[in-house]
Order: C-alpha cells, then structure tokens, then sequence
C-alpha cells in the first residue's frame, strides 16, 4: 500500500539574507537558493556601503588620503594607514626614522591582536553563542582601543601613522598599559581555550565545515589566516620583511584542512604571535624622532607604487600613481576581505544555512574594505 | 523640589544638580540618605526575625500540624473552608441544589487560578530582570541597573515600551492565524504550574496522571510555533517553524522514555506521589537515575527553544526564526512565554528528579513551597549558564543526537530499570541498601554507556581540539606540500 498519491517533491525558495542580518557583519546581503535547509546557489551582492573612496582620493593631497585608509576597513585602521604610508614612501622616497619605524609595528599588531579578537568573537557568536565569548574577546579589543586613544585620541579611525613616519610618541603611560595587557595576553588565551576548545560542541560546529584546499586557496587568491588555514605558509610578514619585521623572532601558524575549526585556531595563534612581536619591539625601541618633516602638498615624480603589508585580513595592498601633481593620479586598495569572500560560493553551495553563516564568519568580512 | 523614593533615593528636580553628581551628567536621581530609614529597616528585620522564630517555635512545638490554620501550607486553608460550609448552601424544597463541598471547590478553584495566574505574571516581571542581570553577569558587563532599584522595573519599562511599539502585520499574512499564536503560547504555561505541587495539599490541580498531562501539555506550543511561522508569511519564519516541528518530534520520545523510569519506580503517574515516594525513601531521583535526568534536562532546552538548542530561532542564521515578523507587545508575549517555559521546566525537573517540595525532613520546619522555590531557582540557573556558555547545535547534529543517541540510551535505561525495580520488590531488606546498589549502578552505567555508544556512532576525542602546525619558513604550494608530507610523516 502506497500511502503517497503522487511523488513528493520540494520546490527551492529564495531566502534573502541581508543587507541588515545579524550575522552579515556590516550591510551585505546574500541570496541564497534553498532547498529545504539545503543551500543550491548564493549570490553575493555587494555595494551597499560604497563611499567612492578611490576617487574622491585623487581629489586630495597625499596626506588628506591617510583618514580614507582607516575608514575602508574600520577595524584594522593602523594596517591600512601603515600598508598607505609605506605606498606613498616607496612612491616619494621619504625615509622613515628608525623609532617610527618600531612605532609601526607596535601599533600594527596591537591591531591585529584586536581585529582577530572581533574575528574570532564574531564567528563563535555566529555559531550560535549568545555573544558571551564575544564579549570576553572584546574585553582585550577594548585595551587595545584604549592604547589607541591615548597614542593619538582615535579609537578606531586612527589616523595615526604619517609619510616619513608616525604622527605622535606614545604617551608615558603607554608603556605600562601594554605591559598589562600584555601580561594579562595569556591568561585571557587560555579562558578562551576553556571557553571554546575544550567546548564539543563548538568543535562540532567548526570541525570539517566549509574546507578550502591548499591549491583552491591559492587559486582563489586568498591570503592572510585564510591561506594559511589551508596550509600554505604565507605572511608577508616574513615573505616581504616591509618595514624592520626581518628583525623580529616570531613563527606563522598554519592549519591542517583548511576548515572553520583551522581559521579560528590560526587567528588564535598569530595573537599570541603578535603579542611576542610586541615585546621584542618594545625591547629594542631606540629612542629618537618619531617622524621626518614632509611638506604637506608632497608631489613625487611621476611614477607608480605597489606597497603589501599583511593585514589582519590578509595581504592589504596599496597602488598609488603619481603624475607629479600634490594629489594621486590614481589610488587603489586591494582589498582582502572582497577577495577572501569571492570563495564564499564554494564553501556554501552543498552545506546547509548554519555552516554558510559560519563559513562566511570565518572568513572576517569588513564591509567598508570591501565595499571602499 | 526634592521628593523622597523608597530606597533611600530622592527624586531631584531642581535645575542644579547637587555636588556629588560630577557635571556633564543628566542625572537626576541620586542616592541621598533619608534619615530615619535604616532606623525603619531595622525595626522592620527586627519584627520580620522575632515573628520567624515564633513561627518556627509554633512549628516545631508541632501545636498547629495537621490544624487547616497551619499557614506553611496554603492549601490546608482551602479544606478549613470547606470544613466550615454548610453541608448545603441552597435548597429547593427537599432537594440540595447547591451543596457546601461544591461552594467550596468553586472557592479554592477560583482563589487558586487567580493564584496561579498572578504567579506566572509575577515570576515573568522577575524572570526578565534576572536573566539579563545573570546573562550580564556572565558576560562582563553589568545589566540593566538604571530603572528602579537594582534596575528591578527594567521589565515594566520594556513592557511599556513594546505596547507603545507599533505593531505591523506583514503584507500576505494570514492575519487570524497570525493574531491567535501569542496567545496560545500562554494557554499551556498556564496549565503546566496548575499542576505544579508546591506543598503537600498546596496543589491546584492534583491530576492522577500527572506525568501523561505534562508531556501532553508542553507539546501544545508546537501548534502556536507553528502557527506563528506560517501565517508570517516569512521565509525565515517557516524556516523555524519547521525546525520547532521536527525537533519536537524527535525530543518528545526521549521525554517520555524518561520519565518512564520514573513512573516505574514511584509506580504512580501523581507528580504529588512522585515527590512523596522519593521523601519516603529519602531519595532523590537526581541520584537514582542521573541518565534519564540528562535525557529529560537536555530535550526540554530543545523543546524550550533555549540554548544550546535553540536552532528555532537562531539569530544568526534565522533572525527570530517563528516570531521574525512580531512586534510590539505581541514579540514581548513571546519573549516572556519562552522565560515562563523555562521556569515551568525548571518546576518539573525539581518535583521530577530533586524532591519536589521536600528536603530530607527540613520541610517541617521550612515552608515547603520556598524549598521549592529555591530548587527552581537552582535549576534555571542552570539553564541561564548553558544560555550563556554553549554555541548552537545545527539542525541535523540535533537530530541525529536525539535518534541515535538519546533514544536508544533511554531504552537501555528503561530497561535496567525496569530490572531494578522489579528486584526491589523482591528484595527483603532496608529500602536504602538496593536504593543506594541502584544508583551507584545508574552512574556506572551512564557513564559507561554514554561514552561507548558515542563511540561506536563516530565519536573520535582524539581527532578533536588540534593546534596549527607552527612554522618559520614561508612559501608557496609546494612548501605547503613539503608541511603537509611532514605532519603526514609525524
């Protein structure tokens, strides 16, 4: 005896996740083809947060485009103004005193210590938690924020490094404030391995979801703790050496399979990476300028500069051109974020709506860097 | 002008902020000590501690047990009263139209659905303002602590604030179909602490099947969830609904398989009987059989919606799942109905499994009801941690757990069980030399039973929890080769 008439069948339905979704961090929006809790296709729609920034920087001199850096990836605003100055260096020659040049670096991992503290949050939050590892990650990010505001008054747009250096020596209480939060660095790592680690359930959530192999990674053009998840030892970092990083002692963390579970534990390790490469900056800080005068409407010769530094997010890449004139003939950011997500298709397509949401959160999207 | 608040706070209303309010600052209220106050409070502990001792005197002088002025239980009052009536109330010639018994289960009918009314709406207003203070408190942060005293109205304020929200019907919406699920979802809860024993005789409804009436009672919202993701015409709604549907399903069994066991030890489906059985045996079914506990703890978070199985309304996945197209007071009754489930369960798992009303004898000297109280308290506590710790499960791993898991483990459980019990009756000794035989076998069986099947289904610990390979050297594609053939080789 057949109990159905006729043969079932399912239907697949458009679900619209976005622009305003909890879980698209910023004004994204995906549409998903659905198939029950089967996802048949996305489509990733971006532009919703489009401020023109590109053009509106060869409108301005060279140093009126720094705050424009911060604001294309609002939470990793000292890599992108640092990844800016040393385009524009390259491009007008301007040498940066040996101070300024430990300066950055600080300033540079503390912020990554904070974007992958916002990272890791946000992607346990997507997998369901009810923010409270969030919230104990953003504890640290607040430190870190504080340290930015009282070097330079800003807390995300910071606005802090300069061309030929940085704008302001860190004030004294600088110094112990780091020093705490850099003892405290550890003790904090492990709450969250207790919280999150030892979690089966959070392994369950992240374990064997959304894999990229080494080879598709690289095809994609990833980079930054999603490249390295998947096995490729890769940070410009040790690469590239911009700057003095060839000076400092530190390892690069590299994942097994390339999973959630892998992007989380890589972003977890270079922390910790970051916090060693603090302490050794602040160890062999010289003392000196923090900045060589550059007058304010600098024109370089006419010529084009491709400056990389590794972002929290993944290689940040600057091209200026200069037609000799005080503002840039053309700027343009190579955003990681926007490229990091163009594998989001392949992670989501066959998984079901929860391991998309936490794929997507596990590749750490900014809107303003991907949108510009 | 000053006007003085209870608390010792006056209510500042002259333009010039006092002293200890820094400048900047809008604040009005300020904590100013009213004199007389503490000499007031002491008077008031003074009395409130002399009358506690004389209760307890009274109490343990054992001059009112048994009396139906014995005020430790509210109940008693209800047979007082019905001691006092006339055998009838009204006659017509000959016949009793209206008998006194009748007169007086109308009273304690109607006294006790207004007492169980006003206490789901009271332990609602209080249940807000402790989850956020507890979910805060587990966070880092510091909850709300601006509205009243310790913030103690903050849930009046958000009541107010959602009747004054408009309320906006999505286009396409069934709008009957749409109006009815908040209130349906309250109809149940209702039920479920009429059924509550929170004293010997403090019972509104002593049903004689009271275990069938509670799992048939806490399946009913299914019909509200349901209704509400349907008639939203709402994808992410429907998305809920249909996860609500088949995870009530899957957890109803699990449920009642555990609740099995109980009812073959108390070999009584009376939740009035169950408590009586475990205070006369002194013992706690928490101890007895801590496997069908966890059964029964873990599907009720499923079928409360709460985490970690709050898949229903996952809000990163599903926004509000059910109710992502309420607003207003309608999303507020949602909200509150979610908090009211949460106590309800924590009500059955402290009659269920920790003696209800009883605590090894102390209940002649404290009124039952606060022990119950406290024991509900505990429990929900538990289940705000969980709230605040957990990540989510995903739909399929919830699934699979309850089928694969929880349901052949409760069978097995059934099924010794069902060979203790049937060995206790026989056995001629002390009840608490097979009880306390009987629990240390239920631990060692849960515990055994509970890792070996999770590792015949799959369950491989050490594949879990691995660090990043570190390394200094950086490359390519064929460095990452090179990596991967290393840790191959390890």
């Amino acid at each position: 005896m057949t109990l159905l008439t006729h043969e079932p069948y399912s239907e697949p339905y458009v679900l619209n996740i976005g622009p305003q979704h909890p879980s698209t961090h910023g004004v994204f929006r995906i549409r998903v083809v659905m198939d029950g809790e089967r996802i048949d296709d996305i489509e990733m729609i971006v532009g919703y947060l489009h401020r023109s920034m590109e053009k509106l920087a060869e409108e301005r001199t060279y140093t009126q485009n720094i705050p424009f850096t911060d604001r294309a990836d609002y939470l990793a605003g000292m890599s992108n103004n640092l990844g800016y100055c040393l385009a524009a260096e390259q491009l007008s020659g301007v040498e940066v005193p040996e101070r300024a040049q430990y300066l950055r670096v600080i300033f540079a991992e503390l912020q990554r210590i904070a974007s992958h503290a916002m990272a890791n949050g946000q992607l346990v939050s997507d997998a369901g938690a009810l923010q409270t590892p969030l919230l104990y990650m953003w504890r640290e990010r607040e430190k870190v924020l504080d340290l930015f505001e009282m070097t330079c008054g800003a807390r995300l747009t910071t606005n802090y490094m300069r061309i030929g250096g940085v704008a302001f020596d860190p004030p004294p209480e600088f110094y112990p404030a780091v020093e705490q939060l850099l003892s405290d660095l550890p003790d904090r790592i492990d709450e969250y391995h207790t919280l999150l680690i030892e979690n089966e359930i959070f392994l369950a959530r992240t374990k064997g979801v959304a894999p990229i192999s080494a080879e598709d990674a690289i095809n994609g053009s990833l980079a930054g703790p999603m490249l390295r998840a998947s096995g490729v030892p890769w940070d410009l970092r040790k690469a590239d050496s911009y700057g003095i990083y060839d000076r400092f002692k530190f390892e690069v963390p590299v994942g097994r399979v390339g999973d959630v579970w892998d992007r989380f534990m890589v972003r977890m390790e270079e922390v910790k990476q970051s916090a060693s490469i603090i302490r050794q900056a602040l160890d062999g800080m010289p003392a000196g300028a923090h900045k060589t005068d550059v007058p304010l409407a600098l024109r370089p010769e006419p010529g084009e500069a491709y400056a990389r530094v590794e972002g929290p997010r993944g290689e940040l890449g600057f091209y200026l051109v200069s037609d000799g004139g005080p503002a840039p003939a053309r700027f343009h950011i190579r955003a990681p974020s926007l490229i990091n997500l163009s594998l989001l298709k392949q992670m989501a397509v066959g998984s079901s709506l929860p391991d998309a949401i936490v794929a997507l959160g596990s590749v750490d999207i900014v809107v303003g860097e991907i949108d510009r | 002008m000053r006007i003085p608040l209870p608390f010792g706070m006056l209510l500042d209303t002259t333009k010039d902020a006092p002293e200890s309010v820094p400048s900047g600052t809008r604040q009005r209220i300020v904590r100013v000590p009213v004199p007389g106050l503490r000499l007031v409070g002491a008077v008031v502990a003074l009395v409130v501690i002399a009358l506690s001792v004389l209760i307890g005197v009274i109490v343990v002088g054992g001059a009112l047990d048994g009396k139906w002025y014995d005020f430790r239980d509210l109940g008693n009052t209800m047979d007082g009263l019905r001691s006092v009536l006339p055998e009838c109330v009204l006659a017509l010639g000959e016949t009793c139209v209206v008998t006194g018994s009748y007169v007086g289960y109308l009273a304690s009918a109607v006294i006790g659905g207004t007492g169980v009314l006003s206490f789901v709406g009271l332990i609602l207003v209080l249940l807000v303002w402790s989850e956020r203070r507890l979910l805060a408190r587990f966070q880092v942060r510091r909850g709300p602590n601006r509205v009243g005293p310790f913030g103690l109205l903050q849930p009046l304020a958000d009541a107010i604030k959602m009747m004054q929200k408009e309320t906006v019907i999505p286009r396409g919406a069934d709008r009957f179909l749409y109006y009815l699920p908040p209130v349906i979802v309250f109809i149940p809860l209702m039920l479920l602490w009429g059924a509550v024993p929170w004293a010997p005789k403090m019972t509104y409804a002593d049903i004689n099947v009271g275990v069938l009436y509670l799992v048939a009672v806490t399946s009913l919202t299914t019909l509200a969830i349901f209704l509400a993701g349907w008639s939203s015409n709402n994808h992410y709604a429907l998305l809920g609904a249909m996860r609500t549907v088949a995870m009530m399903v899957s957890y109803e069994i699990p449920i009642s398989i555990s609740l099995l066991t109980i009812v073959l030890f108390t070999g009584s489906l009376q939740l009035t009987e169950i408590v009586r059985w475990q205070a006369e045996h002194n013992a706690w079914f928490a101890f007895l059989l801590p496997l069908p506990l966890f059964t029964f703890f873990f599907s009720s978070t499923a079928e409360l919606n709460r985490s970690p199985n709050d898949i229903a309304e996952a809000e990163s996945e599903i926004v509000a799942g059910y109710y992502t197209e309420y607003s207003g007071m309608k999303m507020g009754l949602y909200l509150a109905g979610e908090l009211g489930y949460a106590t309800a369960t924590s009500a059955f798992v402290s009659t269920l499994f920790l003696g209800g009303w009883t605590l090894f004898g102390l209940e002649t000297w404290i009124p039952p009801y606060v022990i119950l109280g406290l024991k509900i308290s505990v429990v929900y506590f538990v289940l705000v941690w969980m709230r605040a710790t957990l990540p989510r499960f995903r739909l399929d791993q919830l699934m699979a757990f309850a089928w694969k898991y929880l349901i052949p483990l409760s069978i097995a459980s059934v099924m010794l069980v069902a060979l203790e019990v049937t060995l206790f009756a026989r056995w001629d000794v002390a009840a608490i030399v097979p009880l306390v035989l009987f629990a240390i076998v239920n631990y060692v069986f849960a515990r055994i039973a509970m890792r070996r099947w999770a590792t015949v289904l799959g369950y491989q610990p050490e594949l879990q929890a691995n660090h990043p390979v570190m390394t200094s050297g950086v490359g390519g594609l064929r460095a990452a080769q090179a990596l991967r053939q290393a840790e191959g080789a390890r």
